[in-house]
């Protein structure tokens, strides 16, 4: 390989792979890139807790008590004012209860932003943590649907990170009955319309006939497994959307049926009796069982796996993904049934990885988080800067949309966007002026790929503080 | 072709600095009236049958349930059309646009996708080609670039209210981008710096030039945080400011999200009703904020497909297939609705569960791309809506 004999590996590891060298970490690679993300790959994927980060069930509980305190107010506040000619007593809680919500969530969100930044920022296993975020945009939740906010960092602190070097069906399985998936996706109340449950509220109220949600069981399809050219109709969105009626989350009141709060919960009362069938293949009415058959079918399911690859290759190599590399990691997934350190050596043992350097735009993410670390910037203990990543275009954990963040390069090269990209590269020169020498750091952190342009850039720069702007603000910085 | 060959012309103007600062201008514009067009895109598959509800249609009521809008005269019922058709309750500017004839709504309307994912849906309803993911360039964008003289670096016509251009926007005419910069501005030195960095990379180059460019531009998007009719608000306010200018662009984009209703919808009240709102209250606001010009304007509201006619199982709608589009300016001959309605019976639903598609997008797309913007008739099959050949543009769109 012609680049990784100039050297060019450590760069393109730290870079591309990584979230961007720290000073000495390009010297500690030592030009052997492979090496350095396959090592990456052994052990224990590193978990983030403690600092008071809650599970999705303490906080759901902690949601679901507060509804309850709030409801019970509101009815106190309704017999008040029936008392009197004007309920002023009513809009009062009402409007007290609107801020609660809010006031329980926006904490859990920064500290779950700020640990997992801060795991970012200062993680010896940036490929682990790059693949981590890879998966949790592609099992996207967002935080701008109901309560997603206090859930999304618990989310992926219990479905991804446990798995990000495990199985992908592990990792499907965990994602597809988590709460946060199931509230995102309108899951929990979806109910066969021949169920128990469905026949009772029809006895009940007449003319009312729950159903069917379709709309996890189609993103599942489309966006998590085999991918809308995986060859499903409508009618396999429906059956399968049949098959997880049921798939819900315990409520208050399930304790007393020894349901934790907050968790998953299948309810056979709502689940639609029969056998579906989907692509093509039966499956009898095991309950929840029926779930996790099609899931699995899906998982090994050959669209699943080119899917899989093509968004690999996409993220880490290049916005057209080179068909070799594709083909490797494919075959690599299916092969291996899904083991995902099979697949990213397979990535890592792509030449194509390894062409072609500084070729995608960085996400906001990426080029704020390779910033903190490039310059050793202060993290704050307890939060991440979020009004930053709003700033840049890149809400924490806010896609928008079950697709997740899109991954193209052109999806980030707005002009207003790469301007707010500069000014805050001039605002971080401005405040750490002579703090830093530019000129020794960019070798340190670009290795090989720092031009020539760009160094004569730094070291003829007018100041410290513009030597650093012009080091961020570089194309080879901008980029990976 | 990939986009970044697209940039590589511009860019290298934009290399030197030689740009920087300079007044944009349309050189190429005659004088006279200038037509002005925005595109709005409603991402998440807009509930046709509940924002332009089929009140008449013996079929509606029973297949809508709890979503069913009233009759006109009821109690939170339609905003009455023709008859047969009302408006959702609140959509009032809508509705007196409508009886100002400045509103045509399409009925049964689809863009050429048959399937249902939203994201292969907006590809199609931008790029305007039949099949997803087929190119890499909008309709919009190609339309410009076959308008005489589009091609010259300074001509830039479109601006995308927005951090980055909707893929209806990219392609091979130069076109801008504008969304708020809370930061301090940078000195003037640093600036050049960075640019002469910049040349060596055209894609940076270019859009490091063209967001100079847009650094004189008044107002700002500070106070648009939280409920969606301030945010829309501002974005229709931006698109009303750089549309104004004489010398400024003459389509502008933007797009609005969170049409997708699966869960407790709504009718004349609720989640949907509040999103409506904000739309029509941002509608008013770029009439307002166009002024004068607002008698030379078109603007085009489209989705990437509709819903099930019938609620599903959590008070919502599922993915579907025809909708409504809508068409509202001081240009446009409206006080219309145009459909070839299939009506709502069994037999008549699409695949069992949707509204037929009667008419195609596409048709509407290039009749305001000919009669309003001047597109050659040539230029609209091909390169703009490609096999399109019995989409025939819909004539008459516009007022003489």
């Amino acid at each position: 390989m012609r680049l990784m004999e100039k050297g060019l590996t450590s760069a393109i590891a730290a870079n591309r792979f990584g979230l961007g060298a720290r000073p000495g970490e390009l010297a500690a690679i030592g030009g052997a890139g492979p090496d350095w993300l396959r090592a990456q790959l052994e052990g224990p994927a590193p978990q983030i807790g403690g600092d008071g980060l809650q599970s999705s069930a303490g906080i759901l509980t902690r949601i679901y008590d507060l509804r309850r305190t709030l409801r019970a107010e509101r009815m106190r506040a309704g017999r008040r004012g029936a008392a009197g000619p004007r309920s002023a007593g009513a809009s009062g809680a009402a409007v007290g209860a609107f801020k609660k919500l809010p006031q329980l969530i926006r904490p859990i969100y920064l500290a779950e932003a700020g640990a997992r930044f801060r795991q970012s920022v200062s993680t010896q296993r940036p490929f682990v943590e790059r693949l981590t975020q890879f998966w949790s945009n592609h099992f996207a939740v967002s935080v701008d649907k109901g309560v997603l906010a206090a859930l999304a960092g618990s989310y992926e602190r219990e479905t991804i990170r446990p798995y990000v070097l495990g199985n992908f069906t592990d990792m499907l399985l965990a994602t597809q009955r988590h709460p946060a998936m199931l509230l995102y996706l309108d899951n929990q109340l979806s109910m066969g319309p021949d169920s128990r449950a469905a026949r009772n509220i029809e006895r009940r109220n007449p003319g009312r006939r729950p159903g069917i949600n379709e709309n996890l069981a189609r993103e599942t399809m489309e966006l998590h497994t085999v991918s809308v050219d995986g060859g499903y109709t409508q009618a396999d969105v429906t059956a399968f959307a049949q098959v997880l009626t049921g798939w819900s989350i315990a409520g208050p009141r399930d304790s007393r049926r020894g349901a934790q709060p907050g968790t998953f919960l299948f309810r056979a009362a709502m689940h639609q009796p029969g056998t579906q069938v989907v692509m093509g293949r039966r499956y009898p009415d095991t309950g929840y069982d029926q779930g996790v058959a099609v899931l699995r079918d899906f998982a090994r399911h050959p669209a699943t796996a080119r899917f899989i690859a093509t968004k690999l290759a996409r993220h880490f190599i290049a916005d057209d993904p080179p068909a070799q590399a594709v083909d490797r990691m494919a075959a690599a997934f299916s092969q291996s049934g899904g083991d995902l350190p099979t697949v990213y050596r397979a990535l890592i043992d792509s030449p194509q990885a390894w062409d072609r350097p500084v070729s995608k735009l960085k996400t906001p993410w990426d080029f704020i988080v390779s910033a903190f670390r490039g310059l050793e910037l202060p993290v704050s203990t307890d939060k991440a800067p979020v009004g930053l990543f709003q700033l840049l275009g890149q809400r924490i954990w806010c896609p928008g949309s079950p697709a997740g963040w899109p991954d193209g390069s052109a999806d980030w090269d707005g002009a207003s966007e790469l301007l707010k990209r500069i000014e805050w590269s001039d605002a971080v020169g401005q405040r750490i002026g002579p703090g830093r020498d530019a000129r020794e750091l960019a070798p340190r952190l670009l290795g090989n790929v720092l031009s020539t342009a760009t160094r004569e850039g730094i070291a003829h720069a007018g100041s410290a503080a513009q030597a650093i702007t012009l080091l961020l603000a570089a194309p080879e910085f901008m980029r990976r | 072709m990939k986009r970044r060959e697209f940039l590589t012309a511009g860019a290298l103007a934009a290399a030197g600095g030689a740009l920087l600062g300079s007044q944009v201008t349309f050189a190429g514009m005659a004088r006279g009236k200038k037509p002005r067009f925005v595109f709005v895109i409603l991402r998440g598959a807009l509930d046709g049958l509940e924002a332009v509800p089929a009140v008449g249609d013996p079929g509606y009521a029973g297949l809508r349930g709890e979503l069913a809008i009233g009759r006109p005269g009821t109690s939170g019922g339609a905003l009455p059309l023709d008859g047969l058709f009302g408006l959702h309750p609140s959509l009032s500017f809508m509705h007196r646009s409508y009886t100002a004839r400045e509103l045509t709504v399409f009925h049964a309307v689809a863009s050429p996708y048959r399937s249902r994912s939203h994201f292969d849906g907006q590809n199609v309803l931008e790029t305007g080609h039949p099949q997803p993911h087929a190119v890499e360039t909008g309709w919009l964008n190609r339309a410009l670039a076959a308008l005489p003289g589009a091609l010259a670096p300074e001509a830039e016509r479109g601006i995308s209210i927005a951090p980055t251009a909707p893929l209806v926007m990219r392609g091979p005419a130069a076109v801008t981008s504008w969304s708020p910069s809370r930061l301090a501005p940078l000195d003037d030195d640093t600036l050049q710096r960075i640019a002469d960095l910049y040349s060596r990379d055209p894609v940076l180059g270019q859009k490091l030039a063209e967001a100079i460019a847009d650094q004189g531009s008044p107002g700002s998007l500070l106070a648009t945080r939280g409920k969606p009719e301030a945010q829309y608000v501002e974005v229709a306010r931006a698109a009303a400011r750089f549309l104004r200018q004489a010398d400024g662009p003459q389509v502008a984009v933007f797009d609005t999200t969170g049409w997708d209703t699966h869960f407790n919808e709504g009718n004349a009240k609720g989640q949907l009703a509040v999103r409506l709102s904000a739309l029509d209250t941002a509608l008013g606001a770029l009439k307002d904020g166009l002024g004068p010009v607002w008698s030379d304007t078109a603007v085009l509201l489209a989705t990437e497909f509709g819903r099930t006619v019938a609620q599903n199982g959590t008070r919502g709608t599922d993915h579907g297939t025809a909708t409504a589009a809508y068409l509202l300016g001081g240009a446009v001959r409206g006080g219309r609705v145009m459909t070839d309605w299939p009506g709502l019976s069994p037999r008549a639903l699409y695949q069992d569960r949707d509204l037929r598609p009667t008419l195609d997008l596409r048709a509407v797309m290039k009749g305001v791309l000919a009669e309003h913007l001047g597109v050659p008739e040539r230029a609209l099959e091909s390169p703009v809506f490609p096999d399109s050949r019995d989409a025939r543009a819909v004539r008459g769109l516009l007022r003489a």
